[in-house]
């Protein structure tokens, strides 16, 4: 980046950044004092085995699934139970060290990396699943339960938790990033699916948001503190039990494939299905380019253009329904090849494309990582953006299928870039900011899903405006003063 | 043809726990722990239900040998679609040393009196891995047994079964009755829904006795010690070969 400076803006440049050099030498120096004094007493509040300064170690836990860096935190924690991470938690606070939490580092943000060094606590120790209440439809579980773990543990029950974001990530972890997945068009995202947290503050403090032990259905009980904590990334707090909200599994499931002349037929499809009511599980959409990449990397043969992945859940009665609803609306908007599968095997192979797609893009180019954009627009400027969003990537000349949860108006471009190419990955970074603007343009948002971790501060900033970033900075100070939580993340450097 | 097909069905200890051994080594920690259907015995209940959707037979029922909590196994089999359930109460020291034999005895005394054509069991229980009842109650009944299957297909009064072996896959034909114990690929086992657990409540569960049976629940084992398997050494780094082959001549292991 520097290198496209003028030389004056240069010497500025260099100057700014020797101080700021001096001051970074001397905090880690402080850092570094601090950590040494911290590690008896953490030893004594979770034991010596559960301390760790091992270099392996240190690094697992200061990267996620992102393509950002790895930023090693100074020590890693495990506690066995909320005291512990309250204990630490008050020694950390009162040392100055910065405190990040880590589910399974699944995140796609950067999210977890210690930018100013400090303490990772690692919660995987914490993993009971609490409370479950069949007959109410809801369970409480700590930050080391996993969304396959949980929805095991309650297969004989009837129930299930259905938000889905892919990898097996802590549902404590999903709170934190407010995560969502390919049925959100149906059984919703995070946000409407956390009941209450127990949270433990920067100074040790535990608060649970709804009240101790509470679930009711809904409630209008005082400020939507569980909300503000959910999709807050670890900078307010550490997530220690979270209360979900479950479903009925369904009775029967049904997927089914369309192919579409063009995005625009699709989305009008899309459109419509929701507009009649059919309360369709799963909406899924892939461009062109991803449908080439999945028939190469899995030997399918669907035709190359837009298509829709459909899966319907209901009673028997209610799918044969739901499938003829969605099947006319698709011909009335030139669909083709209309396939539908109600048994899992052939279910499987019928989505075994869009299940693949992450890995398909990456074999385009062997030897490259991919990268996922995450924009979010209302429905009517879906089209529109895809458009614009595919015009940008062929006169980038930049490899990016995409594939979206269209019924929310959510989709991602996969790109795929080598690692070694600074200029292409300069270019993918250009490419990225401008689809981001263009969501924002037509009043949606630069990420749906993934968070604001550290790669889109900025963006966030031109989002919401710079008043409610004062506002987010008001509740930033007054839970954490000491800038302490996660630091770097969602708020910028120059707005604490 | 009376269409009839027995799936036993056992309550273990659910297989994400993580066991810990009792302090007096006498066995393994159940009192508090989640139980649920031996995932071998999901499939075969499965299989069951597959082959009544498919009507090749008529009636599924799912036996279950243990204490009052075996009652809700046969619940989870019959919101899977089982038809009814049969609940072979044994209790206290009698369940501590129920296995293989007695189950099979039990499972061949209820085959002749329910008139079954077929017993599905999973291939081994996940607590014990001992991989005997099919066998057991086969030859008890003096019955062909297909097991460890990866397929199963009913042709007219014989069935064709795929079963996985150390080399590969080998297809045996075998007659009526039979019995099959089910191995990891033979399906994969539907999800209990609520609908289908609230129709399961009003499903029957018959209580029979062993002694009703005739069947004698003695033992001809007895668990000495239960421990835990050692802990694992910390490794060590060398620097060279040379102390590599030292430190290996020093263990005794070259």
């Amino acid at each position: 980046m520097w290198l496209y400076l003028t030389p004056s803006r240069r010497l500025l440049s260099l100057r700014r950044s020797l101080i700021q050099y001096r001051s970074i030498t001397l905090e880690n120096s402080a850092r570094k004092a601090a950590v040494d004094k911290v590690i008896s007493p953490f030893r004594s509040i979770c034991g010596k085995d559960n301390v760790s300064l091992g270099e392996a170690i240190r690094e697992q836990h200061g990267k996620d699934e992102s393509v950002h860096r790895c930023r090693p935190p100074d020590v890693v924690v495990f506690p066995r139970c909320v005291e512990e991470v309250s204990a630490l938690a008050k020694v950390c606070h009162d040392h100055n060290l910065p405190i990040i939490p880590f589910g399974t580092g699944t995140g796609l943000e950067g999210g977890v990396g210690a930018v100013q060094g400090g303490v990772c606590f690692s919660l995987r120790n914490m993993d009971q699943i609490l409370n479950l209440h069949p007959e109410d439809f809801d369970v409480t579980v700590e930050p080391g339960v996993t969304r396959k773990a949980l929805n095991a543990y309650l297969r004989d029950t009837g129930l299930w938790f259905p938000v889905d974001p892919g990898a097996d990530a802590s549902l404590c972890g999903m709170a934190a990033t407010s995560a969502s997945g390919t049925n959100a068009v149906r059984y919703g995202t995070m946000r409407e699916n956390v009941m209450n947290l127990e949270v433990v503050l920067s100074n040790g403090t535990v608060i649970h948001t709804a009240g101790k032990g509470r679930r009711p259905r809904k409630t209008s009980a005082g400020y939507n503190l569980t909300n503000l904590f959910v999709g807050s990334e670890g900078t307010l707090g550490i997530i220690t039990k979270t209360t979900l909200r479950l479903y009925g599994v369904p009775e029967a499931m049904v997927s089914a494939v369309c192919s579409f002349p063009s995005v625009q037929a699709a989305v009008d499809s899309t459109v419509q299905i929701l507009q009649t009511g059919v309360p369709i599980a799963r909406i899924e959409f892939l461009d062109d380019v991803m449908i080439d990449a999945c028939n190469k990397f899995s030997s399918l043969s669907y035709p190359v253009t837009p298509t829709l992945f459909l899966e319907f859940h209901g009673s028997e009665h209610s799918l044969e329904e739901q499938v003829s609803t969605a099947e006319e609306i698709t011909q009335s908007n030139e669909g083709s090849d209309f396939q539908w599968a109600r048994d899992a095997e052939t279910r499987n192979r019928l989505w075994k494309a869009r299940h693949d797609a992450w890995y398909a893009a990456q074999a385009l180019r062997p030897g490259c990582k991919a990268y996922s954009t995450d924009v979010c627009v209302p429905l009517s400027r879906l089209p529109q953006i895809i458009v614009e969003t595919k015009k940008d990537l062929l006169e980038s000349r930049l490899t990016g299928p995409i594939a979206g949860h269209v019924g929310d108006g959510n989709f991602h471009c996969l790109m795929v870039v080598d690692p070694n190419d600074p200029d292409e990955l300069h270019q993918v970074h250009l490419f990225t900011e401008r689809l981001a603007r263009r969501a924002l343009a037509m009043d949606g948002t630069c990420t749906g899903e993934h968070g604001v971790g550290l790669g889109k501060r900025v963006l966030l900033c031109e989002e919401v405006g710079p008043l409610a970033i004062q506002v987010m900075k008001g509740l930033k100070d007054s839970l954490d003063p000491r800038n302490l939580m996660n630091p770097g993340k969602i708020l910028q450097r120059g707005e604490l | 043809m009376s269409g009839r097909v027995l799936v036993g069905v056992k309550r273990v200890i659910d297989y994400a726990v993580k066991i810990r051994v009792k302090a007096d080594n006498t066995g393994v920690v159940t009192d508090g722990v989640k139980h649920s259907m031996n995932p071998f015995c999901e499939i075969a209940v499965e299989e069951a239900v597959k082959l009544k959707e498919k009507k090749l037979v008529k009636e599924v029922v799912a036996v279950s040998c243990g204490p009052q909590q075996s009652q809700e196994t046969i619940r989870t089999a019959l919101a899977m679609g089982a038809d009814r359930g049969i609940h072979v109460e044994v209790s206290g020291k009698d369940y501590e040393t129920l296995g293989p034999l007695q189950v099979s005895k039990i499972m061949a005394a209820l085959a002749k009196k329910e008139d079954a054509q077929l017993i599905i069991l999973g291939k081994q229980a996940i607590d014990d891995d001992c991989n005997q009842t099919g066998q057991m109650t086969a030859a008890l009944l003096d019955w062909p047994q297909g097991t460890f299957a990866s397929e199963v297909t009913l042709d007219g009064d014989k069935i064709k079964v795929v079963r996985e072996i150390d080399g590969g896959l080998e297809t045996i034909k075998i007659n009526t009755p039979a019995v099959l114990t089910a191995d990891l690929r033979l399906n994969t086992p539907r999800y209990a829904t609520l609908p289908n657990i609230m129709k399961a409540k009003k499903k029957k569960i018959a209580n029979v006795k062993p002694a009703d049976l005739g069947v004698n629940l003695t033992s001809r084992l007895e668990v000495l010690k239960v421990e835990d398997p050692p802990q694992r050494q910390a490794g060590m780094k060398v620097e060279t070969v040379e102390d590599l082959v030292g430190k290996l001549k020093e263990a005794g292991k070259v």
